[in-house]
Parts: C-alpha cells; structure tokens; sequence
C-alpha cells in the first residue's frame, strides 16, 4: 500500500495503522536487567551492522588512491623487507619448495588481519563515542563492523598473493578449500582480544597506547618472516599457545600444499586458546556493555 | 489492552563523581605520598574489580533521577521542563536504553524512537545520499522504508541539488535541514525528543514544529524536552516539571510551565560549551542591578572558528506566560560599531526603561550574520524586570496584557444643574 501512494508525508503517516503485533510489544527496562533476548537483538539490528561497516569501508577508501595504494604497498614492502632478511640473510628454510615470498605472503595475511582487527576495532568504541551517548543499539555491532574493514584489506592482500603465485608459477593444491575455514579461524582468534580490549578502552583510554607495541611484538614473535618448523619440537607446542601461530601454520597448509605438515597438539591448542579468549571477551564485553554510554 | 504506553516507577539513576580534596596551605611530601599512596591503592583495587576508576579524593554519589514515577497514555504529548542538571536528558537515556537505570523500572509499549541530537551519526565525508541511509538506520529505520521515503525526505530538506555532495561541503542550514528530514519521517509510536528545535533557521523551526505537532495529532506519543517554553506549550498537552532528579510536578503543560516559571531561580548568566565546528554563542549576561530600572542590559559573547565577516545579534523577551513581549535584533537596529573579521567577541544590547509589566521574563538570544544563523539559545536565562509589587492593582497581564505604557486619563464634566425632585 505505502509504496505506491504519492500523497504528503503527514497524510500517509496519519492513514498508516500501526499494527497490532508492535501494539502489544513490551520492553521492560531494569537496572542490571541482562537482556534475554540479546542475541535477536542483535540480528534485529543486522541492518544497521551492514550500514555501519559499509561506511568503515566507504569513508576508507573514499580517498581512492591513498587507501587502495597503502593497502597494497604495505604487504608488499614487508614481504620484500622479510625475504631479504630471514631468506637471504638468515637463509630461514622454507615449507618444501615454496618460494620464500609466497612463504611471507602466505603468513603475513592472516597476520594483518590479526592486526589491523586487533587495532580497528580496539579504537572503535572511542571513535564511535558521539553515536555511543546518543543512540541505543548493541554494542557489539561497532567493532564487528570495524572488523569488516579488515577483511576488505585482507581480500585485497589475498588477490596480491594469488598474483604473486601466478608469477612464480607456483601452484596451490587442494588444501585451499579449507581457506574459508582459517579465515574464520583468524576473526575468531582476533575478535576476542579485540573485544576485551575495546571495552576495556573504554574505562581506560591509555590500554590503546599498549596496542601498537603489541602488534609489533607479535609481528616477530608469531611466525610471519620465517616457517614454524624451525622451532625444535619440544617447544613446538607452547609456541602454539600464541593463537596466532595455529592460524598461520593453517593458512600456509591450506595455500602451500603438502610442503606445509599441519602440527596438530599445536594447532588444537591454538584453536582452544581461540575460542576460549572469544568467549572472555564477549563475556566482559556484555558485562562491560550497559555502562559504555556512561563512560565514553 | 491497556493504553498506558510507558509506565514508570520509582525510577533511579546514580552516577559516581569525584572530588579532589580542599588544598592544604602548604603541600607536605607526608600529605602528598599519604594521598597519593592510596589513590594507587584504591586504582589498582578498581581495576582488579573492573570498576569505572574515578578521579579525585572524595567520592559523592550523584543521584540524577530518584523515585520518578509516570504513566503516560497512547496520545499524550509530554513536555518536559526543568532547570539544566534537572535530570530531564537522564530520563531521556534511560527510556531511550542508552543507560540503564541504577533502580526502579520502566515498562515500555510499542516501538520507540529517539532524537537525542539532529544528524547522529553523520560522517562529513559521506554524500547526502549516503548518509540519509545511515543516518535513517542509526534512528532505527529499516532500509525499505528508507527508500520508500527517500524522496519525500529529500524533498523536505531541500537539498535535491546536492545529494551526491558530501556533506562536508553543505552549509550548517543545509545540514541540519537534511538531517532532521531524515528524523521527522521515523514512525514510532514513542517518539521521544530532546531539544532539538534549537537548530536551523527560524523558518525551519516553523516547519519542523509543524512537523511535531502531525506526530503528536496521530495518536502517537511524544516526549519534548526543551527549554523553549513557547513550543512546549505550543506542542505538549501534559507537563513534566522535574528539579533535582524528581518529578515536582505532573499536570497540564499550563500549569507546569507556570510552576516552573515562578520557581526557578532567576539567572543573570550563562555560558556554553564551545563549537569547535561553526560561530556559536559562548556566553549570555544581563545587567541584574539595571532590570530593576527596567534597562535590559544584554551581552552576547560569540566565538567562532574563524574570523567573522559580521556578526549580527538578536535577542527576544518572553513573558512567562509564553508569549514573546519584545525583541531585538542588530539588523533592524543596526549597531554603532559593526563587527568586522573578528572572532570572538560581545554584542551588548542596550534598552533603556523597556515599556513592559514588571514580572518574570526568560531571554533567548541568536547570532548570525547578514544571510545565515549560526546559533540560537531560546529561553536560557530567566529574571525579574522591574520591582515586582510596583503594580500589583493591574488585573494580570493574561487580562490586560504585558505593556506597560502610561495612558492619561481624563474626564469632561457635564455640571447640569440637576433636579432632583
């Protein structure tokens, strides 16, 4: 009926019946009222996540050179910078007979999508802050949809390695059809601490300072620039610890082929400790949630 | 079926401030480390507990709302009024789900908006367009109903020419213009508002008060929170009066706005929080010891972001019965020394023995310039002009009205010689 009526706003509005199923909708509000219905609330506001994350990526890449260039010269000059260094100086083994850049490249991408998830979405809440006081909707949509920022990145980064495999005539094998899987694995792994983070910088604004050293220190601790199979093997599984050496060690099996061996206690490891700090931080996220627009 | 839509009870919201302790004369290093030792102690207590830190020595809880309680029914059209640090933006909050209150509960029934600010949301370097759509699900609109208002918003805004622009580059009338279209087109049936009719040029405020009223004329209920009296009378049907968090007085909009009126303490002064964005009023004061005189003596401190090519000032009286009584305005009277390429400075407006009835005024004052307004603060600040019992044999100017101009009177005496039998 709405859609075809031409009449003034104020006229379709006044005709237009409010339906008897909003009529008996009740919402009680309490205090520490844990809300039972959060995860339809959440998908309730589903449109509102899209529009959110589509105007991350929007307001990114409005300025077209600048945002598509750095986001594919940074990965890059990194990889250049790593080869020369672990492949050339350090002369680091690779996995089988893969080039060592794929090498890198292949590690390096679930690495920024670590990262760049990792420092998004910690700033997210912050950056929201205006929308935070003056709206309501569930908070965890701003920084999922920071999220989604860098998964466009990474989808940029993953083109740039399908390139590079053409170019060194390296052929990927069937493992890639669990790509979707490590993909998944690596949100999961980033969002939890993002989560714990962002809602911690919340309360306090100077954890943010801490990410920046966090990311750099992780870029050479997990193994981004060489091969986890140069860890002897009685560390092998406490260097797993770090979830994000399970993610790494998936996607170069998945993209590398049969040169890469799944290390599966570290692995399992890696995946446990995944889950469990996704379940922390949404956990203190939803405890940390109803206080956000008194704090920001 | 009820048709009490939100019900109230006992609502309470607390929130923790902190102080700092009243200096010694001299600093001791023993104070210093005693103090500093435990506030190390007590952060690092919070932090282990996960508790929101506080700065300063002394904590005092705040109670921004205590024990309100009110029902409304499907239809009523609220306008809440009281002093600022009333509570009215809290109970805004908490209805809105934005906070949760400390105590109490609030029963909500059917879908609720709310317009706590015009153009929530909007990203500068988005167009129009764009940012009609995020905007519109910021404010909870589904993306259908977006489109199947799109053009009817657009058309209320008047910003056709310039929807692929971002708004970045429209000017402040523009925006917000766009901005509000997108919010009077939501369709809740709770809609509530904060003062957001502050905003726009006059013309604007016309319509978009117009706009309201439509709403408030379909059975929908409305919450309004703003200082402009006139439209909250204009608009509301029932009154909220709220002072020190509580509800003072729940009645017919006349007879809140009356209370509130009488009861607040007069404020010779007041200043805002800086704009960083657009020229915006910084502070307003009146002469008090003049307004016994009856001389309004007002000055309009401005501060803008870059240099002014002319700053033009107004400022209106408003009876508290809500009518306005007089007004002035630096186009019509135009100044003696003109504001040139500055930015910050005073507009003074001066009126000597302002022919009005003594009584209780509120003042609003606006500053723009030849072509635009850039800012307008409606009914801020609140006095007595004149000595109050100077008249007190006049029948009330609700009667006779609020001019006090002297009239002579006479009489013309027939002296008839009469008989009187």
């Amino acid at each position: 009926m709405p859609s075809e009526n031409k009449s003034p706003p104020i006229e379709e509005w006044r005709n237009h019946p409010i339906s008897r199923s909003e009529q008996t909708h009740l919402r009680v509000l309490e205090a520490s009222h844990s809300e039972r219905n959060y995860w339809s609330d959440l998908w309730h506001y589903r449109e509102l996540f899209a529009i959110l994350a589509w105007r991350d990526v929007a307001v990114r890449y409005k300025q077209t050179i600048i945002g598509i260039a750095w986001a594919v010269v940074r990965p890059l000059l990194t990889m250049v910078i790593f080869t020369i260094v672990f492949g050339k100086l350090a002369k680091l083994p690779s996995n089988g007979d893969a080039p060592y850049p794929i090498l890198v490249f292949a590690g390096m991408l679930p690495w920024f999508l670590f990262s760049s998830i990792l420092s998004e979405a910690s700033s997210s809440l912050i950056n929201n802050a205006s929308l935070i006081g003056k709206v309501y909707f569930p908070r965890l949509i701003v920084p999922a949809s920071a999220g989604v920022v860098a998964l466009v990145d990474f989808t940029i980064n993953l083109a740039i390695l399908f390139g590079l495999m053409a170019w060194y005539g390296y052929q990927p094998s069937w493992h890639i059809v669990f790509l979707p899987i490590f993909i998944a694995f690596a949100v999961v792994a980033s969002l939890g601490p993002a989560l714990y983070i962002t809602a911690l910088n919340v309360k306090y604004r100077d954890v943010r300072y801490a990410i920046p050293f966090v990311i750099q220190f992780g870029l050479y601790v997990s193994p981004v620039g060489f091969s986890s199979e140069i860890i002897p093997s009685e560390f092998r599984f406490w260097y797993s610890l770090n979830p994000v050496v399970g993610v790494i060690d998936g996607f170069r099996w998945s993209l590398l082929g049969d040169g890469s061996h799944l290390y599966m206690p570290g692995f399992l490891a890696s995946i446990g400790i995944a889950v469990f700090t996704m379940w922390y931080g949404l956990r203190y996220f939803r405890g940390a949630e109803r206080a956000f627009a008194d704090l920001v | 079926m009820t048709d009490i839509v939100i019900r109230a009870d006992r609502l309470g919201k607390r929130y923790v401030i902190g102080h700092r302790t009243e200096r010694e004369r001299y600093t001791a290093l023993r104070d210093v480390l005693t103090r500093s030792t435990t506030r190390l102690l007590r952060t690092a207590l919070d932090v282990a507990r996960g508790r929101q830190l506080i700065d300063g020595d002394e904590r005092e809880e705040f109670w921004a709302l205590s024990e309100v309680s009110f029902e409304l029914k499907r239809g009523d059209v609220v306008g809440v009024v009281g002093r600022n640090g009333a509570g009215k933006s809290t109970l805004l909050k908490v209805l809105s789900r934005i906070t949760e209150p400390t105590r109490g509960r609030v029963e909500i029934r059917g879908r609720l908006a709310s317009l706590l600010e015009v153009g929530t949301g909007f990203h500068p370097e988005l167009s129009g367009r764009e940012n009609i759509y995020l905007n519109g699900a910021i404010l909870g609109m589904r993306r259908a109903e977006i489109d199947r208002k799109f053009d009817e918003i657009v058309a209320f805004a008047e910003v056709e020419k310039f929807l692929d622009t971002p708004v970045k580059r429209y000017s402040s009338g523009m925006y917000v213009r766009l901005a509000f279209a997108v919010a009077a087109h939501l369709e809740p049936e709770i809609l509530v508002v904060d003062e957001v009719l502050a905003v726009g040029d006059a013309e604007f405020q016309k319509k978009c008060l117009g706009k309201m009223k439509d709403v408030a004329g379909q059975g929908r209920t409305v919450i309004f929170v703003s200082h402009n009296l006139a439209a909250v009378k204009a608009l509301c049907n029932r009154g909220l009066l709220l002072a020190g968090g509580r509800v003072v007085r729940d009645d017919s909009v006349d007879a809140v706005v009356r209370q509130y009126v009488n009861t607040s303490d007069a404020a010779y002064s007041i200043s805002f929080a800086a704009n960083s964005a657009r020229p915006a009023i910084s502070a307003i004061d009146v002469d008090s010891e003049a307004l016994a005189e009856r001389h309004l003596i007002v000055d309009i401190h401005f501060a803008s972001p870059k240099p002014l090519h002319t700053a033009v000032g107004g400022i209106v009286l408003r009876a508290d019965t809500g009518e306005a009584v007089w007004g002035s305005n630096s186009r019509f009277h135009p100044s003696r020394n003109p504001v040139k390429g500055v930015a910050y400075g005073v507009l003074r407006c001066e009126a000597r023995r302002l022919p009005i009835r003594p009584g209780r005024y509120s003042l609003s004052a606006w500053l723009g310039d030849w072509h635009e307004d850039y800012d307008a603060r409606i009914d801020v600040l609140n006095f007595t002009v004149g000595a109050d019992d100077a008249h007190s044999l006049l029948p009330p100017a609700s009667a006779v009205g609020h001019l006090d101009w002297p009239a002579e009177w006479g009489a013309a005496f027939e002296t008839r010689e009469a008989s009187i039998a």
